[in-house]
């Protein structure tokens, strides 16, 4: 009983790091506004779990000019990948052993 | 990815019989809920499809009057024998018949679509909306391109089945970005353009078919499919 739950990844505790987890997971990249109105957050928030992802290695952030105006496109890493793919098997296990 | 995605699903599916903990559930739901929006366009509404069918048939039914004058039957190709002057007539009556279905067709596809995204309080125009619509149109443009082509060099023999084979195609590669029902209407307007390609001559017939009739059987499908429900369930959540 004790480790078949495995470790808890304390990275995906929060709602808006696991979203964005989430929505990364599914595209090649993605920009700062668009992840914005998909997790329904404000600006600051959203940039502290970021950089808290970046720093971590589980995101890569590219920043870019269209035209004038700054485009910072943000994707996943393989490192982060697999980090929630185990998040994934993680949550499957937990439900799977309730239901036993 | 489509490895996760399908995992998550068959995850939701059994949670779906349990109550014990809501905690990995609440979050498998929003993990799935999130995926779902930020990578398929899902506020394209089913109406849009019946309503650009209906619009279709409508303007196939005109093109058929029209023809129907000096030709009984769905003929376009036998045109070619006709003096030069008829020709021109009736490619200057089809093309701008053709050019307002179409404008009419986007038009009623965008209100409903609007529609639909406002009622579920999403934005329209969002990157996935952007990459869907860049999608379809690269394909959609360039059997646009060779429709002209095919009109510059006469051919009309070749136009049902071009523009169909090329809508197809445009749908098919859109339909990585929105719901799964556009991919099956993509390859049906393929073989319908390939089958008018094989039995020229009955091109309005073709187009009826696949503008109008699919447009309406596919839109219908999709609204009931994840319209009609969405209602009921906010209806009962609302209770």
């Amino acid at each position: 009983m004790k480790d078949i739950i495995g470790k808890l990844n304390k990275q995906f505790e929060s709602r808006i790091r696991l979203g964005i987890m989430s929505v990364l997971s599914v595209n090649e990249a993605i920009d700062f506004v668009s992840l914005k109105d998909l997790m329904d957050t404000s600006d600051g928030n959203l940039a502290s779990h970021l950089n808290a992802l970046e720093r971590n290695g589980l995101i890569d952030v590219k920043k870019q000019f269209i035209g004038r105006k700054p485009n910072t496109r943000y994707s996943i890493t393989p490192k982060g990948n697999e980090a929630f793919k185990e998040h994934l098997e993680y949550l499957a296990r937990l439900i799977n052993q309730q239901t036993i | 990815m489509v490895i996760i995605i399908n995992f998550c699903f068959t995850l939701q599916y059994k949670v779906l019989y349990m109550e014990q903990n809501q905690e990995p559930i609440q979050q498998l739901t929003a993990i799935r809920n999130l995926m779902e929006r930020s990578s398929r366009f899902i506020s394209l509404s089913g109406l849009s499809g019946v309503s650009a069918g209906v619009i279709a048939l409508l303007g196939t039914l005109m093109a058929f009057f029209y023809l129907g004058k000096e030709e009984p039957f769905f003929n376009i190709g036998s045109y070619t024998l006709l003096p030069a002057q008829k020709i021109n007539q009736s490619m200057w009556f089809l093309l701008i018949d053709a050019v307002v279905v179409l404008v009419l067709a986007l038009l009623s596809g965008i209100y409903f679509t609007t529609r639909k995204a406002r009622k579920e309080g999403q934005k329209v125009w969002d990157h996935i909306a952007r990459r869907m619509v860049i999608n379809l149109l690269i394909p959609l443009m360039t059997g646009g391109l060779f429709c002209i082509i095919l009109l510059y060099h006469r051919l009309f023999l070749l136009l049902a089945p071009a523009t169909l084979i090329f809508y197809g195609l445009a749908l098919l590669n859109a339909s990585k970005y929105t719901y799964h029902e556009i991919r099956v209407l993509g390859l049906i307007e393929i073989l319908l353009g390939l089958l008018a390609g094989w039995l020229t001559g009955y091109g309005l017939l073709f187009w009826a078919m696949g503008f109008g009739v699919m447009h309406i059987f596919y839109g219908m499908m999709m609204y009931f499919r994840h319209e009609d429900v969405k209602e009921e369930e906010c209806k009962v959540n609302s209770e």
